[in-house]
């Protein structure tokens, strides 16, 4: 098998739990080894369904998954070797912290010092040596996570699944945990699916995302793929912040296209949308590449009325009303002789032609 | 304000802060509390008293009850004064007509008792000069030692006497307790069999309770729901309507009988009522929905995804279940098994109706002292002795499980 070969890969899969609607529709998606890579959607979008089905606790109505080149139809999910970091950790309470992270060890028959070293290696990786003795019960959701993610590494899967593991956890402790993930994910060479509904999380950690909605993977890219190349507007949203303007295509010229705005104002933009002009188009632009009263040369400039002013401390947030979306928000950055503009006034706005994209309107 | 040194005023306030709302939670539970130290705690200590007072012999005789401490030298019958005394108390009690309330006493302890007192009082001469001599005259048994033996300990006002017969023992006369003659000695083997029954039926109860409530606890809310109801619905029925429908059902020409029968199971009716069977079977149907109700409600806790981190972990679906999901419901299991326990130990109407003579439980007994032959010492001692066996078996089961890993839901 070649190196280039994908881990797991599935093939066509579907999947429905009531017979009518298709909760995962034709999914293919190919997970390298050694990556990191997240299922991010929002809920109902079939990520975490598309997991479990990995993992083998539901079964695809149709298609395929294969990992390391077997087909999964017939394994149980005990035969997998596939580890599992659930939601709430689904730590055993009756067993302390070494007896749950030698579970899987002791269900495989390990010789008993064999298990003893390999958990106390697992609590070292996850910075937990002391608390071997304890129960679930008596640590803190962090600690928790950290035993889970011990468990679930400790007999060298194949293959981690992480179905929203720091959901449960305050936001400076998810914020340190997700590094910890990675480094462990770097250290041990681990291939890696994890899954969320928080994109800043899918943007820290990952090594690609693929994005859910409705049942379809919407786009497969790195990080900086999905933020900055989106393949539609359902990405583009999604994926940090973003303003939509909408128009008519007027032209297309290569990789740059011509639009039309509802006010009649022509605005150059790349082109992320199919061809034809007449065509009704999203422009995306985010709010950092949004220039108030710009000096010089600028490809495109709107006229805005301001809405409201939000001080954030090293930025201002400006919401405008501009060509009818009066949600339409602009970062502004803090300096000292800056005038701040006052909710009422009128100012242009202009952005490069490379800043915004112009995508296929939502449906 | 400092903290230092106010220590004692802050408690002061921080308490009468606290007092009004202290004292309103203790008058809310201030009536449950009247009615349990009424209803539960004052007929309990007065059962234990009943068993250890004996009052009867010395209310009716109070001449030899003061005298029979004279009676020192136990190898030969008591001083002439005692007999002088034992002669006035006969006489005044067949006059007062309460000669019976002695004699029955006397009969508890003696073959013969109430023949004896009443013999004696019939014959008693209106004077005599030695009535020693006058009183074994009349009957020979006042000349024997057992005889005495069991007037002295029937004196009260304090008496063992009860409380050795429910443990099948006994005081002779110079003082040794000893066990009775096996023919007469029953309620050891009636505690045991207690104890025996109430164990079967405990452990058939987990056997075929545990299935119900983990179908309870895994089935969509809508059908458990309808199957709760069908546990519960025997709750809804009176004990002795449950009761009588098993005699229907099981009697040879009954139902069940007919049902083997033409199955071909069996070729002439099994008798499956008035014996043990009956009481087991009738005993676990009635005691299910106890050990299914905690074990329900404990299962129902047990979130899925343990069974499901079990087998990705590699565990398959049977170890899975014994090495995470059972140990997770033996609390539900304790505390099932430990109430069905405890109301199995209490059963009288039901091995009343459908077990045989040899299938009766000492609830049985206990009903028998109160209200067939009215002797309230025998029956408080009953009590106090199942009583005194029930704390120490809840004490060994929470020594081996631990009464705080018992969750009642």
């Amino acid at each position: 098998m070649s190196v280039s070969e994908p881990l797991v890969s599935f093939r066509g899969v579907q999947k429905t739990y009531d017979g009518e609607m298709l909760v995962v529709k034709d999914l293919n998606l190919d997970i390298r080894r050694g990556e990191f890579l997240t299922m991010l959607g929002p809920s109902g979008s079939g990520k975490t369904t598309s997991l479990m089905m990995l993992a083998g606790f539901e079964v695809p109505t149709h298609g395929e998954i294969t990992l390391a080149g077997q087909s999964l139809r017939d394994t149980p999910p005990h035969k997998r070797d596939i580890g599992v970091v659930f939601q709430n950790y689904a730590l055993f309470p009756h067993m302390t912290v070494e007896e749950n992270i030698a579970f899987p060890l002791a269900v495989r028959r390990l010789p008993k010092s064999e298990q003893k070293a390999r958990v106390a290696r697992a609590l070292d990786v996850v910075k937990l040596g002391a608390l071997g003795a304890r129960r679930p019960g008596q640590l803190s959701g962090g600690q928790q996570q950290r035993v889970a993610l011990a468990r679930a590494l400790v007999f060298e899967p194949k293959l981690v699944l992480m179905d929203e593991p720091l959901g449960a956890l305050d936001k400076q402790l998810r914020e340190h945990m997700q590094i910890e993930i990675k480094h462990i994910h770097d250290n041990l060479g681990l291939t890696v699916v994890y899954v969320t509904h928080d994109q800043s999380e899918a943007l820290t950690m990952s090594d690609r995302i693929a994005v859910f909605h409705e049942g379809v993977v919407q786009q497969l890219d790195t990080p900086q793929g999905l933020y900055e190349q989106p393949r539609n507007s359902f990405v583009a949203n999604f994926i940090g912040e973003n303003n939509m303007l909408g128009g008519t295509l007027e032209g297309v010229d290569a990789e740059h296209c011509r639009v039309r705005l509802d006010d009649g104002t022509l605005v150059e933009a790349r082109a992320g949308c199919g061809d034809g002009a007449g065509r009704r188009v999203s422009l995306s632009l985010r709010p950092e590449k949004v220039e108030l009263e710009p000096q010089g040369e600028i490809a495109n400039r709107l006229t805005a009325r301001v809405k409201e002013t939000i001080y954030h401390g090293d930025h201002m947030r400006v919401r405008l009303d501009v060509v009818g979306n009066d949600d339409f928000t602009v970062k502004m950055r803090y300096r000292a002789n800056r005038v701040v503009p006052k909710p009422g006034d009128t100012l242009s706005i202009g952005f490069a032609a490379r800043d915004c994209l112009a995508l296929d309107a939502p449906h | 304000m400092p903290l230092a040194g106010t220590g004692a005023s802050l408690k002061a306030q921080l308490r009468r802060a606290e007092r009004m709302r202290k004292l309103r939670a203790f008058a809310l539970v201030l009536p449950l509390l009247l009615f349990i130290v009424v209803t539960f705690v004052v007929p309990i200590l007065d059962m234990l008293r009943l068993s250890v007072v004996d009052r009867d012999l010395a209310t009716v005789w109070p001449h030899v009850a003061r005298s029979i401490g004279a009676w020192t030298d136990r190898s030969q019958v008591p001083p002439p004064s005692v007999f002088d005394a034992l002669a006035t108390d006969i006489r005044d009690s067949y006059r007062a007509r309460t000669l019976p309330l002695a004699a029955r006493r006397l009969n508890y302890a003696i073959d013969e008792g109430r023949t004896l007192v009443f013999t004696t009082a019939r014959r008693l001469p209106e004077t005599s000069a030695d009535w020693r001599a006058t009183l074994i005259g009349i009957d020979p048994h006042w000349g024997e030692l057992a005889t005495w033996a069991a007037v002295d300990q029937a004196s009260g006002p304090l008496t063992s006497f009860f409380l050795l017969a429910a443990v099948d023992r006994h005081k002779t006369a110079d003082g040794h307790i000893v066990a009775t003659p096996s023919g007469q000695a029953i309620y050891v083997e009636v505690l045991t069999r207690t104890f025996k029954v109430s164990f079967i039926v405990t452990l058939l109860c987990v056997v075929l309770g545990f299935p119900v409530a983990y179908l309870l606890a895994t089935q969509p809310p809508r059908r458990a729901n309808l199957l709760m109801i069908l546990v519960l619905l025997p709750f809804w029925t009176s004990l002795l309507v449950r009761t009588a429908a098993w005699i229907v059902l099981l009697q040879e020409q009954g139902i069940i009988n007919h049902a083997l029968i033409w199955l071909g199971v069996i070729d002439s009716p099994v008798r499956l009522i008035y014996n043990r069977i009956g009481v087991y079977i009738a005993m676990t149907h009635i005691l299910l929905p106890f050990l299914i109700l905690p074990l329900y409600s404990v299962m129902k806790g047990i979130k899925p995804s343990y069974m499901l981190a079990a087998k990705s972990l590699g565990a398959s679906p049977t170890e899975a279940f014994i090495r995470v999901y059972l140990p997770m419901t033996l609390p539900g299991i304790g505390a099932g098994a430990l109430l069905v326990f405890i109301l199995a130990l209490g059963y009288y109407i039901t091995p009343a109706l459908v077990g045989g003579a040899a299938d009766q439980m000492i609830s049985y007994f206990i009903a028998f002292y109160t209200s067939d032959s009215v002797n309230w010492g025998m029956a408080s001692a009953l009590g106090a002795v199942l009583l005194t066996a029930t704390l120490l078996l809840y004490w060994v089961y929470d020594r081996l499980v631990g009464i705080t890993n018992v969750k009642l839901g």
